[in-house]
């Protein structure tokens, strides 16, 4: 089996503008998602996932000219999420140059929404974002729940079977994220990402918690995800994504590598 | 004939990366248009056949279109660089969607990688193929040219080609099988992984491609 395991830095777009402090010391512009992109493919990275956090239904339009800025210029597999709510979003985002879109909060509400996108545009761009926080208490078998709104409202949707039921609908990938684990830098729900992982037929994108390279290798090993996503890491310089793939391969994962990144 | 490489266009899923990247690539004074025009096909110097989504919507479009009949002559004439889907669609059957004819340039099946014979061996494999694998070079070909063998490329699929003529196969890629990932004869080459989103030596076939005369 030779298919690598991939690396997903991940960038939160707010009007336009690379925001949550990326921190390289010797590019130009931080917040320029252009300059940003076209960094992380020099470092190796296998796909680059945007997240549009703007507030302002009407500054939506702003997402979609980075795509297009950015897919002139770097020339590997985008995905597009945040905002994503009819099959004309969807549509506007893969003619700018997105390869994917990931949808999240209009799954919930809407699953057929799901199953109509994939059939206009087929699985393989439709990626189901899934928001998951652990509800068991001690002691009791693991048990997770699927929460919008920033992991703020539960649904009383159990994760595992929510995955199953978006692959049915057509969902070609699940991005997993843990919202117990979100920004706290101690590693994947790995119990959580192994559990979606093994449920459903399509690869699986770990999300939340990475706070160093061992966690991301962890996800893979013992999570079983196909792909790794992480934020903060990578922004802040702590790592490059040439390192982090290095580290990855000599714990013995398949990876992309070549002595052309940086 | 013009300096054109003309990128089909039959609504088969978004192809401003197919062409933002062979813009990226060509030489000077070569153009790169996106066309659903049989003349302007028939009329540009290379082609390049992209396409996602279901066979049978693809077929589908090709006929509704009338571009069958223009995507298989520039396929007998020019410089022709088949795509993910486009290479697909150059065989005489897909098993997707219960079954659909093909173009049939090429005697051959498109098949499942989820198909139950397989499954045994697929174990835990997830569909679809999703990523960057390897490609073992199979002929020395003008398109291969400063590309390394076994060097990755991006993939995105649930089916592959099943050549009936081995001598076709160019490229091969281990997913669970082995499976053919490039065909090339004569003027035609063909891969089932997306050039235009594999960086740096997707844009190398590319470059090549827009070089190449169409001598294998």
């Amino acid at each position: 089996m030779s298919l690598a395991k991939r690396i997903i830095p991940c960038l939160d777009v707010d009007n336009g503008r690379v925001v949550k402090g990326v921190q390289f010391v010797d590019i130009r512009d931080a917040g320029n998602p252009v300059e940003v992109a076209r960094r992380y493919d020099e470092e190796g990275a296998d796909e680059i996932t945007f997240l549009d956090i703007t507030a302002s239904s009407d500054d939506r339009e702003t997402i979609v000219h980075v795509v297009e800025e950015v897919a002139n210029e770097v020339f590997i597999p985008l995905t597009v999420g945040g905002g994503i709510r009819t099959v004309d979003d969807v549509r506007r985002m893969l003619n700018a140059g997105a390869d994917k879109v990931a949808i999240n909060t209009a799954a919930v509400f809407n699953p057929e929404f799901v199953r109509e996108a994939s059939d206009k545009v087929g699985s393989q761009c439709i990626v189901v974002a899934i928001d998951a926080k652990k509800v068991s208490a001690e002691g009791e078998p693991l048990r997770w729940e699927i929460f919008t709104h920033g992991g703020r409202k539960p649904t009383g949707l159990d994760a595992i079977e929510w995955a199953k039921k978006m692959v049915e609908y057509g969902a070609g990938e699940i991005l997993l994220t843990s919202m117990d684990r979100d920004g706290t830098k101690i590693g994947f729900d790995l119990p959580l990402t192994r559990a979606i992982s093994e449920a459903v037929t399509v690869p699986v994108i770990a999300s939340g918690g990475v706070g160093n390279l061992d966690h991301l290798a962890e996800g893979v090993t013992e999570g079983l995800a196909d792909a790794v996503l992480a934020a903060s890491i990578f922004h802040f310089a702590e790592y490059t994504i040439q390192e982090a793939k290095q580290h990855m391969a000599d714990r013995g994962i398949e990876m992309r590598l070549s002595d052309r990144y940086v | 004939m013009s300096s054109t490489i003309a990128v089909v266009d039959y609504g088969m899923g978004n192809l401003r990366s197919v062409s933002k990247a062979l813009e990226h690539v060509v030489q000077d004074g070569q153009r790169v248009i996106v066309s659903s025009d049989a003349s302007e096909i028939a009329d540009a110097e290379r082609v390049v056949f992209p396409g996602q989504g279901a066979a049978r919507d693809c077929m589908q479009q090709l006929k509704d279109l009338k571009l069958d009949e223009a995507v298989l002559q520039a396929a007998h004439e020019k410089p022709f660089l088949g795509i993910c889907m486009g290479m697909q669609v150059l065989m005489s059957h897909s098993e997707e969607n219960q079954g659909i004819d093909c173009l049939n340039l090429y005697p051959g099946d498109v098949r499942a990688f989820s198909d139950s014979a397989l499954k045994a061996q697929m174990q835990s494999l997830k569909v679809p193929h999703m990523g960057w694998n390897k490609v073992a070079q199979k002929q020395s070909h003008p398109l291969w040219s400063d590309i390394e063998d076994g060097n990755r490329f991006y993939f995105v699929h649930s089916y592959y080609v099943d050549p009936e003529d081995e001598t076709l196969v160019a490229g091969t890629t281990e997913y669970g099988i082995e499976f053919v990932s490039v065909i090339a004869r004569d003027n035609v080459f063909a891969a089932q992984f997306h050039p235009e989103k594999s960086a740096h030596d997707g844009l190398q076939l590319l470059k090549n491609f827009s070089r190449w005369n169409g001598q294998p």
